[in-house]
């Protein structure tokens, strides 16, 4: 496992220190100058590597279908999500830790619409979606109308949403509505469902972030507050809007996991989405100081997350030693994704 | 033409003849006046360079007259009618358009996509790279700036590279107003020619009416009709740049550093 990773990378790092070497090394040095274009080569070769690793390791185990659709509808598809948002929020130099707390709430007002105000369950599901919206706009109230930083915003209303959850739950799981279930086919219970939802966003948001002006003017913002305002760009727009995405894309999770798992559970809400969702972010080569970032690459995060989380189970790892592990690959991969930068800037001169 | 009385105040003679005019505009940061009492017309087609010391008010004036920030008092006239200016997009929608000092390019993006930020050309929902890439290219060739590729990402260019690229932006958004601070600033002798002479060639086609911000006297006088010169958040002078010359600039401008240093001393 660390093996791999650090495999994975060493080799990622060889054309540098065996850049002296011969005509071997030469081919395999074009080769990585190829993949250092782009910015989410580094995190696919170590996505496959990682993959290979557990499928070699573990054979059936590992790739049958089972566990495939643990893999990918579980383990990476909600972080994947969840990190779409974050992206955006990243890039223009924010940042939402509240997002799990959403992911948790979500449900139960979707159950309370329905079992308590008697909603009809596609308008149920409607609200608890718009509730994500409705905290991003709060997120965006405080952040950027009344000037609090996002890190301090969102874990107020983080902790809000977490109390929230437990008072009016009580603590206790509730049922899913009979009423919600047929919808729940579309959005969690087709066992592929999740991780198409997140293939088909991450091509959306792709999209949005470098073909619109949603997406150009995200970049501007990250990359020069005072030079976007100047252009007449509305910071507080985008910034806003999203904070509200990214609200919506957790209410979304929230949903899908309340489907996987048959309950709302008052143990759903947590910091974990939050955290998996930006390490994907990250690892994917999302700067955390804005201007820079890519979501197919964060795509590609989350799938090595995903793997992790997966994968050492699997292999008898338990969940202490994972993160030791998992830790370590973060800052392995990061380590291994500023050194390929430094290498492509090479490159281009 | 315009009579100027001692304190600094400004009667038009002709307003019809201004396509904008400023009364008594002023501006405090809290405690901090930036802005005293500025007036100043610009004419049809006409450069009007503003000049004056560090932290004069130029600066301040500027993002007042495009409508990056509001005064806290005076009035703004378009072609005798006059504006509210609400927000950058609004000065531009009346055809005031700004290069500012910072430049306002985002380093993350390439040449292209900062030559049309904020105006890209746009086929819902996607903008449209080839037709910004194509015409990116067409205006910087026109300018006679070297640019190596604009898909390049404008952290990679030089100050002069830059510069060009912020000046070449809202030269061909075809604003009526184009409003220039430090335009040449970080400029070499080369370059500087480029963006003199196309300021040259805007003169000439008469469309466009400029104010440029700069330090070089020399230059400000080769390029505008007119000069105005801002200290203490007041204009203090108004010539034909025919009736003046660098050196009476710089003296100004040395004068009253020299009057408040005295002043300093005699406090002291």
């Amino acid at each position: 496992m660390s093996d791999t990773a650090q495999h994975a990378i060493g080799s990622t790092g060889a054309p540098q220190r065996g850049s002296a070497g011969g005509g071997g090394l030469d081919m395999l040095m074009r080769f990585f100058r190829l993949l250092g274009r782009q910015r989410e080569a580094t995190v696919f070769v170590i996505a496959v590597a990682l993959f290979l690793y557990f499928l070699i390791d573990k054979g059936s185990e590992f790739t049958g279908k089972t566990n495939q659709v643990t893999l990918w509808s579980d383990s990476v598809a909600p972080y994947a999500i969840i990190a779409l948002g974050e992206v955006f929020l990243l890039i223009c130099g924010e940042i939402d830790l509240s997002v799990g707390f959403v992911v948790g709430f979500a449900p139960y007002l979707m159950y309370f619409l329905i079992v308590d105000y008697h909603f009809p369950g596609l308008l149920a599901i409607l609200f608890a979606l718009l509730l994500g919206v409705f905290v991003g706009l709060v997120n965006g109230f405080f952040t950027v109308t009344v000037g609090v930083p996002s890190f301090i915003t969102t874990l107020g209303t983080g902790f809000i949403l977490m109390g929230l959850t437990g008072m009016t739950s009580h603590d206790e799981p509730a049922p899913v509505p009979p009423q919600v279930m047929g919808i729940g086919k579309w959005i969690q219970n087709y066992a592929w469902a999740p991780i198409v939802w997140a293939v088909v966003l991450t091509a959306i948001f792709h999209v949005v972030l470098t073909r619109t002006r949603w997406g150009l003017h995200t970049v501007s913002v990250g990359g020069n507050l005072l030079g976007a305002r100047e252009a007449g760009i509305h910071v507080s727009r985008i910034k806003y809007g999203n904070f509200m995405i990214t609200g919506l894309l957790g209410a979304l999770v929230g949903l899908q996991q309340m489907y996987f798992t048959t309950n709302e559970s008052p143990t759903l809400g947590s910091y974990q989405w939050m955290f998996y969702a930006v390490t994907a972010a990250v690892i994917g080569g999302t700067a955390m100081l804005g201007g820079v970032g890519t979501i197919v690459g964060a795509f590609i995060g989350a799938v090595v997350v995903g793997i992790l989380l997966d994968g050492f189970p699997l292999i008898g790892v338990s969940a202490d030693p994972t993160n030791v592990v998992f830790g370590g690959a973060i800052l392995i991969s990061m380590v291994a994704n500023v050194q390929l930068t430094r290498l492509r800037e090479r490159g281009q001169r | 033409m315009t009579a100027t009385t001692p304190d600094g105040q400004t009667v038009p003679a002709n307003p019809d003849g201004d396509v904008l005019r400023c009364e008594h505009i002023a501006k405090n940061y809290g405690a901090v006046t930036a802005l005293t009492d500025i007036n100043l017309q610009l004419r049809r087609g006409e450069v009007l360079g503003l000049i004056g010391d560090n932290g004069a008010g130029k600066s301040t004036l500027l993002k007042i007259l495009c409508g990056f920030q509001p005064p806290s008092a005076g009035r703004i006239f378009l072609e005798g009618q006059e504006i509210t200016l609400k927000s950058v997009d609004h000065a531009r929608s009346l055809g005031i358009d700004a290069v500012y000092q910072d430049l306002a390019l985002v380093n993350q993006l390439t040449v292209f996509q900062n030559m049309f930020l904020n105006r890209e050309k746009v086929r819902w929902p996607l903008v449209r790279n080839g037709v910004m890439r194509r015409e990116a290219r067409k205006r910087l060739d026109e300018m006679g700036v070297q640019i190596p590729s604009v898909d390049a990402p404008v952290a990679m260019l030089s100050g002069g590279q830059r510069q060009a690229i912020a000046v070449a932006r809202s030269v061909y958004s075809n604003p009526k107003i184009l409003l220039l601070d430090e335009p040449l600033a970080a400029m070499g002798v080369k370059e500087g020619a480029i963006i003199l002479d196309l300021i040259t060639r805007l003169k000439q086609d008469g469309n466009v009416s400029v104010i440029i911000i700069a330090h070089n006297y020399a230059q400000v006088l080769e390029v505008c009709d007119r000069v105005n010169m801002i200290q203490g958040g007041r204009i203090t002078l108004d010539k034909r740049s025919s009736e003046t010359s660098a050196e009476e600039l710089t003296d100004l401008v040395v004068e009253e550093y020299r009057k408040a240093l005295q002043e300093r001393q005699r406090s002291a």
